[in-house]
């Protein structure tokens, strides 16, 4: 399956604004994403509330997956954005 | 009725029906589920309901901030992971509002075991559950209540999504039955102009709709008024006299900014300059330390606003509760005894050189009389190294803020090498009774007119009439009309504040002699407790 491993550039960590960001980003994607940090449970990219339960911090490694038509790009998508200071998008 | 009292955290007098912010609704017995599908539906549709709503405010919402704090509130409540453990719950036999308060449990239980920043979004978590279960039961959406007619607003406290989309139109007062000066619900009232009274013990077992009267500068709260009212803005005449007692002893008054956007009101309320220009503003939310250049910007501005008049300049006050991205401050055990306000230079000296050479640079022409002050000093090293630091950069005038036990009883010491001394009293109180700022339990630990912190002005008041060099008060307390004879007593020669409070407290200062505010200075340091204190000044 598809995966990407990438760290969370996002100054606050994927709290808040960034989580926001990225779920609803996910939320829009044509397939089905999880997020995971570490070995532990992979968990719904598109959920708010399990997302902001991984506790990443900035530069935590998170890994996403996804499988099916479209997989690759959505996942390069989503990597890009989770790599990016949301943060700092409005500073 | 017995009257009740608590600490008056924003002047002004208002009467009105006392209404209470909606409490959590307390979940009903079990009850037996005989439909599965239907049960799952309702649920799903009070969910839906309470993310509506939370949309409908975000739309309201003025300030944009808010907005994405109630949309990202949203997001939580519309979540298909949430959605899935309620219809589990339900498809082992619960009912939606037993499902529910299970289903935001288990996130409640990840987000305490995460710790950190999101064991305190746990109270979000609680907040979306009632909301869900209120819609369930038929009952008012907990939160701000809207009766469509002018009312005093009560809580236990205000959380930021109480108050988020609050009408200071509407709501005449505030009255919370804990909170300190320095929390939410006094920084939020002084925002709003609002009178407002905290930690007042026994307003929740006030019933509602009674009649109350609330007083912003006692902390008084009389039970029966015979009419709706709302004083603020009418209770004193328009004065613009400088700052003076009423024989004359100057008592300078000053505005506190954070940008040239503050200064209009400073100059409609006649403010005598600026006590405190906090540079955080610049510094929030960066990746990357502000640019030299960018710097003189943003301080000329303000310096040329205020040509002719004092600006005392703050150097970056960061950590603690502030902390501030570039600077990569993760893992202090505890941020509050860490390395914030000056204490940064001694990891990064260049932060602190180059803002001086900016305010140097700024002020040359501006016309303002710049002084600049470093905040958490407590050394007469760092004092010393700070002014120099100051003198190198060619500015004339340097300050320190007193905001710790040590600093404050060495103030004579401090202004041998200092120029002025300026008091931070939420930090001075904080370290004084070490009780957290943002507390609310310990609200009467951090009460101004404690009676310690009170004495540790005095020290830096009696260290400034010994050498004639000036010590100015900048901190919350300033504010306050009551405290501002006591304050010009201890020695105080300068008054900083939001602009909002300026009129109420030259009215004050000029309804006593100097005299007079040297007794009740005594007689305020001499007391036992802050409710004494402040009742001798009052009576």
């Amino acid at each position: 399956m598809p995966t990407r491993t990438v760290a969370v550039g996002s100054a606050s960590g994927l709290h808040a604004r960034p989580a926001k960001i990225f779920v609803e980003a996910a939320a829009k994607a044509p397939v089905k994403v999880t997020i995971r940090v570490g070995e532990k449970k992979p968990v719904p990219a598109k959920s708010m509330l399990s997302v902001l339960a991984l506790g990443a911090k900035q530069g935590t490694e998170v890994v996403l997956e996804a499988d099916g038509d479209g997989a690759d790009e959505t996942l390069d998508g989503l990597a890009a954005l989770l790599a990016k200071d949301l943060d700092a998008d409005d500073a | 009725m017995p009257d009740l009292s608590g600490i008056g955290v924003c002047p002004g007098v208002a009467a009105g029906p006392l209404l209470r912010i909606a409490a959590a609704p307390a979940l009903p017995a079990p009850a037996p589920v005989t439909d599965a599908g239907a049960e799952v539906e309702r649920a799903f549709a009070a969910l839906a309901e309470v993310v509506a709503d939370l949309e409908r405010r975000a739309d309201r919402a003025t300030e944009a901030t808010v907005a994405e704090v109630l949309r990202a509130e949203a997001l939580m409540a519309d979540d298909e992971e949430l959605r899935d453990a309620v219809r589990e719950r339900i498809e082992e036999g619960a009912d939606a509002p037993h499902a529910i308060d299970a289903a935001f449990g288990t996130f409640r239980e990840m987000f305490t075991e995460a710790g950190g920043y999101l064991a305190e979004r746990v109270a979000d978590l609680d907040d979306l559950r009632d909301r869900a279960v209120a819609v369930l039961l038929g009952l008012p959406m907990p939160g701000v209540p809207q009766p469509g007619h002018p009312y005093v607003l009560v809580a236990r406290d205000l959380a930021p999504a109480d108050t988020a989309d609050l009408d200071p139109a509407v709501v005449l007062a505030l009255v919370t039955e804990v909170g300190g000066p320095t929390s939410h619900t006094a920084i939020l009232a002084r925002a709003l102009g609002l009178p407002a009274v905290v930690a007042c013990r026994g307003i929740l077992d006030v019933p509602e709709r009674t009649l109350v009267q609330v007083d912003g500068g006692t902390g008084e709260v009389t039970l029966g008024a015979s009419s709706v009212f709302s004083a603020k803005g009418v209770d004193e005449p328009e004065l613009s006299h400088p700052g003076r007692t009423d024989d004359g002893h100057p008592v300078k008054l000053l505005a506190n900014v954070g940008s040239v956007k503050n200064v209009p009101a400073a100059d409609q309320a006649h403010a005598e300059g600026i006590g405190l220009f906090r540079t955080e503003l610049l510094f929030l939310d960066r990746t990357t330390e502000p640019s030299r250049d960018e710097q003189v910007v943003a301080y000329r501005e303000v310096f040329q606003a205020m040509a002719g008049r004092r600006v005392v300049i703050r150097t970056l006050d960061a950590g603690a509760d502030k902390p501030l991205p570039f600077l990569h401050q993760d893992g202090e055990p505890n941020p509050a005894l860490g390395v914030r306000g000056l204490r940064v230079a001694r990891q990064r000296p260049e932060v602190l050189t180059t803002q001086l050479a900016a305010i140097a640079e700024a002020a040359a022409d501006s016309g303002a009389d710049v002084w600049v002050m470093a905040p958490m000093v407590s050394t007469l090293a760092e004092a010393t190294s700070f002014a120099d630091a100051v003198h190198e950069a060619g500015l004339p005038r340097a300050g320190v803020m007193i905001e710790v036990p040590a600093a404050a009883l060495r103030a004579a010491d401090l202004l041998g090498v200092v120029d002025f001394l300026s008091i931070g009293t939420n930090d001075l109180s904080q370290y004084t009774f070490a009780a957290d700022r943002m507390c609310g339990e310990l609200a009467e630990l951090l009460d101004f007119w404690q009676p310690a912190l009170l004495q540790l002005i005095g020290i830096c008041g009696e260290a400034g009439r010994a050498t004639g060099k000036p010590v100015g008060v900048c901190g919350e307390a300033a504010a306050d009309p009551a405290l501002a004879p006591v304050l010009a007593g201890l020695g105080v020669s300068s008054l900083s504040m939001s602009p909002r409070a300026l009129s109420g407290v030259r009215a004050s200062l000029a309804r006593y002699s100097y005299a007079e505010c040297r007794r009740l200075a005594e007689l305020a340091v001499a007391a036992p407790d802050a409710a004494t204190a402040r009742k001798i000044v009052l009576s």
